[in-house]
Order: C-alpha cells, then structure tokens, then sequence
C-alpha cells in the first residue's frame, strides 16, 4: 500500500514539473534562436496577410537576421474581440507578443494603458519615416503627442454607385456629387425611376458597430466642420448644428424620403456582405456610402467578382455638407505596428517592423490584401495604382480625417449607434436624438468633459 | 482525531479560498472601482465608490435591459420550462414505457445539444431564407422575417426548446415518488381529477417545483450564447437582456469595473426571485 502511494506521488511530481516547463515561457527555441512573436488579427478564412508572410517574406528577413525566428501567430477574431485578446496579452510580461498590429483607433488607448512603447526615439533615426503620407501620422500620435505605432496599411471611405443603374436612370456618369443634397437627389431619382433597386445604402443598425459610427454618421459630420472631440480643450462635442444636420440627413434618407435598403437588411450584422457581395452585383443597390477596402469583393479572387468592375461601378468622393472646403472628405482608420511594452526583445521587433515598411514589402502587401498604402511614393508603382478604384482610395486621404484620439471613445461610438439607428428606425426624431446622445455621453464621460457647439 | 481532520480537509480549503472565496470577493470589490481594459483607467485603478451604481441606475438601457430580462425569464423560464416540463411530465405519467421512452428522448434532444449549437439550428430554421419560411411559402404564405421582427419572441422559444427537458425530468421522478396509496384514497372520497391533482399531487411535489423553478430560473439569467448568436442582442437592443448588456459594457466599452457592478445586479435579481418562489409556494428548502 505504502509503495503504490510513493508510486503515486512520483508520477505527481513528474506530471507538476511538467506542467512548470510547459507553462514557462523562453524566448529561446530549440535552435538556440531567438523568437520574435508577431500578432495580427486575421479575419479567418482568408488571411491575406498570411500569404503575404508566407509568399518568402519571412524567409528573406530570417536570412538577414540569422539568430531570429519569426513566430507569426494570428488571432482570428471579431475586431472587438480582437482588442481584448491583445490587451489581455499586453497586460504581462508571460504573455506580450514582441510585434503586434494596433488599429489605430485603439492605439490612444492602448498607448494611456501603458502597454506600448512610444517610438519617437526610434524613428527620428529612420529615413523612411518622410516617406509615410504625413497625414496617416497623426493616427498613430497619441494624446500625450508622443507616436506609438507606425502606421502599415490605411483605408478611405467614399460613395459606391453602380454605372449601369445611373445610366438607366439619366444620372451623370462619372458622379461627383458637389453636396448631401445631390446624394440624396440621386437617391430619389433612382427610386423614381427604377424598379426593385435600393437607391442608398448607409450602415445604420447597431449589430454592424463601429462602421455606424464611422462610415456614416462620422463622414457626415466631418463634412459640416463640426466635430465629436474638441482637441483644444480636450472635451466631447455633444450638440452642435452639425451633429443635427447629420441626425437629420439619416432621418432623410431612411425615415422620409425612404431611400434606404430594407431594414432587415441594414440591421443584420451582415448588411455589409450582402450589400456589396449581393445587392452590387446583382444590379438591385444604386450607391453606398463604405469604406475602399469593399473593392475586394469584386477582384478575381474575391467574394463576388465583377468583369470589368470600373465600367460598371464607381467610387465618388463623399462631399462635405454644402460643398464647402475641402469640397470631399473621408475618415480614415487602418493599422499600425507597434512594440508592447512588456515585449522582451524590442530592438528585434524594431527590425522586423523597419524590414516590413520596406517600400518593395509594404507595397507587396498592399497587393496582397488590398488595403491602402501607407507610403507617399505608392503611387508611382504602377502594379499598385493599376488595380481597380486604387488611385481613388488613395487620392481621397488627402482630405483624411481621424476619430478622437480619446480613451472614451469606444463608450462615446456606442452611444451614436444607438441613437443612429433609433433616427433611422423612425423612433426618434433628430432633435430628441441630440438631447438622448448628450444625455448619454455626459454619462459615460462626465458632464465636466463635455461642451455645447455654438 | 479532530487535529488530523483539519490537515486532511486544509488542502480543500486553501484551494476554495484562492480559487473560488477570493475572486468572488475581488468582484465585489472591482464593482466599486473604474477598472477598466485599456486606456488611462487601466493604468491607473481607482476606487470610485457607488458611482458605477449611479451611472447604471440613470442609464435608461440599462433599466429597459433589466425589464427585458424580467421578460425573457418569465416566459422562457417560469411559464415556458416549467409549465411545459410539467404538462409533459404529467402527460407521460403511466404511459406505456416506449412512449415514454419515444418522447423522452425527443424532448431530451433538445438539452443534451449543446447552447452554440441550439443557436445554429434556431438561427437556420427562422432565418429570413430558412426552413420555417421555406415551408411557408411552400404552403401559400409570404415569408416572415421572424428574427428580425419577433426578436424576442423567437429567443424565448429557442430557449424553451432547449431547457424543457430538464424540467420535465425533475418533475417526471418527483411524480414518480407520489404515493399511488393517497391518490387512491382520494378517489375513494370522491375528488375530482382535478381536485387530485391540486390538492393531492401538487402540494406533494411542492419542494420538486421551487428547486426546480430556482435552478432554471439562475441558468436563464446566465443564458449568453444562445441569444448573442441568433440576434446579437438586437436588432437595435430589442434582445438585449443583463448578460449582454454587461458584456457590451466590459468587452465592447472595455469598462471592467461597470460590467462587474452590472453583474452583481443579476446576482440580485436571482436571489430575489428564488426568496420570492420560496415565499409564494411557502416552502422552506
């Protein structure tokens, strides 16, 4: 009996020691090499950049860097969720990865957390830094003025319109609408003069999240030179003339003139797949307002591709409310790379984000999956500007302009969807909706950092 | 002796302090504080007293979550698990044993499947080009987008579907231990089956029915995967009961702190409602 229990407690204390080994992390693997984790969300089925690393890429920067092994570990998950893994991850030391892909509307509120190192040190030493669009920059600036992340793939956001449904309907074509009023004229024209076709589509229902907020209530208020933040005095923006309008825009477009996609369309989470992967297609959607990264669905390889997809679809730039200067405007989001802080070998991941910024693998990605570059000189790659709506995309970063760089901005988002979709859905009017947003946001914020536009 | 059996049960007890007394205190404790996922609060933690109660108390979703939640447990728990488990409980009562057995295993199907999957399948059946509708149209009638307009009604079915059976087989051995002795003193008397079976069967099952009640009642309060995956919690927020809520809070706003303090608030709901059935049926457990 008393040999079976030291029999027992051996194989306990081998399993225990096990366990340990297992559980502690070393840098070090067999090869005696060290390990560089990199961490980026992939979206699941098709992770182009995973065939970007994996098209040699890795290869080349190993060969350079012999005593690295790159250790590329993808987290697919739901943008959100997507934030909290990397957060979590951040937290410890055990667990940071060394390179990790910031979207940069977390990157501010990452950067307060403390869980990334500032980079100013490493780019004023990097030539290629002067090669990145200057206005993708201030993305990446946090609010202490410091840059946390460099900024590796952006996007755009425009009117998407179908050629062939304008034609049919005596519309111009090119369309360059010079205000909301010719977008929501269009709007109407088409559902006057066509059949079974819905004439605007906008996201509005809050299953769809951040892309409420940000392609259609944000490009809306951009447009009216009022804002959500007030960087000056660092306080939220919650009644201005232009949050109204833009209330009442949405209210137009789905509540009285009732140009909008059937709302069981527009309030699935899916409503984005099914307007640009079905509803375009098919002929039945006049124009979008979304972002550039949608022309994916048309390429060869894509969801739903198009023959000849710039014969029949166009990418208008998105006017400002009265057409007033800039004349168009888009918000831009995108990614950045950056290094956690409690990552244990930073000068690595310095390298290895330097390596990938490299104009010939920055754009190689690009091509990859389709997103924007992020480097002025992009757009003398012909490969590059060559692909469909590409040379649009790029063009309207000029005009770009990016969410509040503020903690609270993910609580502040959540309030515009709601009241978003309760104008849309007809349950609030424009004025009530204002006073409910800044009831709302006062909450979440305090009142004290709050103000009313004049 | 008594020394031995407190070196023996230590090991228990230090591990149900660390793993099970501690976090459960922490979580009380984090409710009154900003903690928070990422941002300036997550460097730095604070204690800010009630003010996670305060803001919850004026947020008017939070108020509209906690009535959808009343809802969604009166009809998918108490009136849907329970009465549902217990008419078939009833009905299967001295069947031939194959019918019993047919059913049983029908009704079995739905709970032994697991919470994702139930959602998957419900999500296919009343999807806007699902089977429901297919068999709709099939029969002559327009389709009906029912996720979308009987939000609330098509999670509380899906719900039903899935926990019956666990009522139904608390109530089935609870029917089962009745004496046939008494009952058939009461039909000596001259009662009524339904005199039987108010006056006779049910104050016997009694204790049965407010366990029962009780442990539904706590698993719908906890019910997340099902109703996050057919609906999301919408549309708009029409589906959004306390444990979606509290998760928007947490991992879509990154406010830990508030998500905690919501979290004690469904506590208290669950224990309410379980003093209340104890109350109402005068039974003490």
């Amino acid at each position: 009996m008393r040999k079976r229990v030291k029999g027992f407690g051996l194989i306990l204390l081998i399993f225990v020691l096990a366990l340990m080994t297992a559980c502690s992390s070393s840098d070090e693997t067999e090869s005696g090499k060290k390990e560089l984790t990199v961490v980026y969300r992939s979206p699941g089925s098709v992770d182009s950049l995973k065939n970007f690393f994996d098209s040699g890429v890795l290869d080349e920067f190993e060969k350079e860097h012999p005593d690295i092994d790159v250790k590329i570990t993808p987290i697919t998950a739901s943008e959100g969720d997507y934030f909290s893994k990397v957060a979590l991850q951040m937290k410890s030391a055990e667990t940071a990865p060394d390179v990790v892909s910031e979207d940069t509307f977390m990157l501010n509120s990452d950067a307060n957390a403390g869980y990334l190192d500032p980079l100013d040190d490493r780019i004023a030493d990097w030539e290629e830094w002067d090669n990145i669009i200057e206005n993708l920059k201030s993305g990446v600036t946090a609010e202490d003025g410091k840059v946390y992340g460099v900024p590796s793939t952006s996007d755009s956001r425009g009117l998407w319109y179908s050629k062939e449904l304008f034609q049919e309907a005596g519309l111009p074509v090119p369309w360059e609408p010079k205000n909301w009023e010719e977008v929501l004229d269009a709007a109407i024209t088409i559902k006057e003069k066509t059949d079974g076709v819905t004439p605007l589509f906008m996201q509005v229902g809050k299953a769809n999240g951040e892309a409420v907020s940000m392609q259609t209530l944000e490009m809306l208020l951009y447009g009216t030179g009022d804002t959500l933040y007030d960087d000056s005095d660092k306080k939220w923006v919650v009644d201005s003339p232009g949050l109204l309008d833009s209330f009442r825009f949405i209210s137009q477009v789905y509540d009285v003139e009732k140009v909008g996609p059937d709302f069981s369309v527009v309030m699935s989470g899916q409503s984005g797949n099914v307007a640009f992967q079905q509803l375009f297609p098919q002929k039945k959607l006049a124009i979008a307002l979304d972002g550039s990264w949608n022309a994916r669905n048309w390429a060869e390889n894509g969801a739903a591709p198009i023959e000849n997809v710039e014969e029949k679809i166009g990418f208008a730039p998105m006017p400002t409310q009265n057409g007033q200067e800039p004349g168009a405007i888009t918000m831009s989001g995108g990614w950045a790379w950056a290094i956690p802080s409690k990552a244990d070998m930073k000068e690595e991941s310095w390298e290895f984000i330097q390596f990938l910024m490299e104009k010939d693998n920055s754009i190689n990605r690009s091509l990859t999956d389709g997103n924007l570059n992020t480097r002025t000189d992009a757009v003398e790659v012909e490969e590059y500007v060559n692909r469909p709506f590409a040379k649009e995309s790029q063009a309207y970063l000029e005009n770009a302009q990016f969410r509040p760089a503020n903690d609270k901005y993910p609580a502040v988002s959540t309030q515009l969807q709601t009241v978003v979709e309760a104008i849309a859905t007809g349950k609030l009017t424009p004025e009530d909706a204002v006073q409910q947003y800044k009831a709302g946001v006062e909450r979440v914020v305090g009142k004290e950092n709050t103000k009313v536009a004049e | 002796m008594h020394r031995k059996a407190i070196l023996f049960l230590s090991p228990s007890w230090i591990l149900l302090l660390l793993f099970f007394i501690t976090p459960m205190l922490l979580t009380f404790g984090f409710a009154f504080t900003n903690l928070s996922l990422t941002g300036t609060d997550a460097a730095n933690i604070q204690f800010i007293g009630f003010q996670n109660f305060t803001n919850m108390f004026q947020d008017p979703e939070f108020r509209i979550s906690v009535f959808r939640t009343l809802i969604f447990l009166l009809f998918s728990a108490v009136v849907g698990q329970v009465v549902l488990g217990l008419i078939l409980a009833l009905l299967m009562k001295e069947k031939r044993r194959g019918f019993r057995r047919f059913i049983g295993v029908i009704v079995i199907a739905g709970w032994v499947t697991p919470e994702i999957v139930v959602a998957f399948c419900w999500v296919a059946f009343l999807s806007d080009a699902g089977t429901f509708n297919a068999i709709l149209q099939g029969i002559g009638f327009e389709p009906i987008t029912w996720l979308f307009t009987f939000p609330m009604v098509s999670v509380i079915i899906a719900n039903i579907w899935h926990g019956t059976a666990f009522s139904m087989m608390v109530f089935q051995a609870a029917l089962d231990d009745v004496p046939k002795s008494v009952q058939e003193a009461a039909v000596i008397d001259g009662a009524s089956r339904w005199q039987i079976f108010f006056r006779v069967t049910l104050p016997i099952v009694k204790g049965s029915i407010v366990t029962n009640m009780m442990l539904v009642t706590l698993q719908t309060l906890g019910v997340f995967t099902l109703i996050y995956t057919m609906t999301g919690g919408g549309p708009g927020n029409a589906t959004q009961i306390l444990p979606i809520f509290m998760y928007n809070q947490a991992f879509v706003n990154y406010q830990f702190g508030y998500g905690t303090a919501i979290s004690l608030v469904l506590l208290v709901i669950g224990t309410v409602a379980s003093l209340l059935y104890m109350r109402f049926m005068k039974v003490k457990l």
